[in-house]
């Protein structure tokens, strides 16, 4: 497997909206997964879920990836947004909205 | 393992000393909490780069001991 950092730009070159959650946006298996994939569910974001309680490397090489130690993770256009805290405080005030439309994703 | 409240406010200081830290417990578990800081450290940064300055203040606890802190930052208002 090609290491994961370069395998993470991969999937953030070819997806628009990427959640690193733990679980499936179907089936969430955490409290902050679950409120940020009803926050983009809500806001009608087309976007991949990668469950990366599948890859011990994976749930390591993200938080590596953005100097940021917890997971859920969302990126938009490649830019890393923030975990549920932030994507929550930018739901609530709309700069989520703005973000999302202004790179005419949702 | 856990930490306690005095602790994270203890490091946050350390790394932040003019911050005016507020630390919730919201579980009472010894690891959800909640923060609020403010401080102006932060003016200009990003969330994400306030919310990193948090992170590397709890010397990597974050995610391994202390499994939930929300947080909330931002710059006194002038």
């Amino acid at each position: 497997m090609t290491d994961i950092k370069t395998w993470i730009d991969s999937e953030l070159q070819s997806n628009d909206v990427v959640l690193f959650m733990k679980g499936t946006p179907d089936a969430p298996m955490c409290g902050f997964s679950s409120r940020v994939v009803q926050i983009l569910d809500h806001l009608g974001a087309p976007y991949k879920g990668i469950n990366v309680l599948e890859s011990g490397e994976l749930r390591q090489g993200i938080k590596d990836y953005s100097n940021w130690p917890t997971i859920p993770q969302l990126y938009v256009k490649g830019e890393f947004i923030g975990g549920c805290d932030i994507v929550t405080e930018m739901f609530q005030s709309g700069e989520l909205k703005t973000l999302l439309s202004e790179k005419t994703l949702a | 393992m856990a930490m306690n409240a005095s602790e994270i406010e203890h490091l946050i200081r350390e790394a932040l000393p003019d911050a005016r830290v507020e630390i919730r417990d919201l579980a009472g578990d010894g690891d959800h909490y909640a923060a609020n800081v403010i401080s102006p450290s932060f003016r200009g940064k990003s969330r994400v780069q306030q919310h990193q300055m948090i992170y590397a203040a709890l010397k990597g606890r974050m995610g391994g001991e202390l499994h939930a802190l929300a947080l909330q930052t931002s710059a006194p208002e002038d």
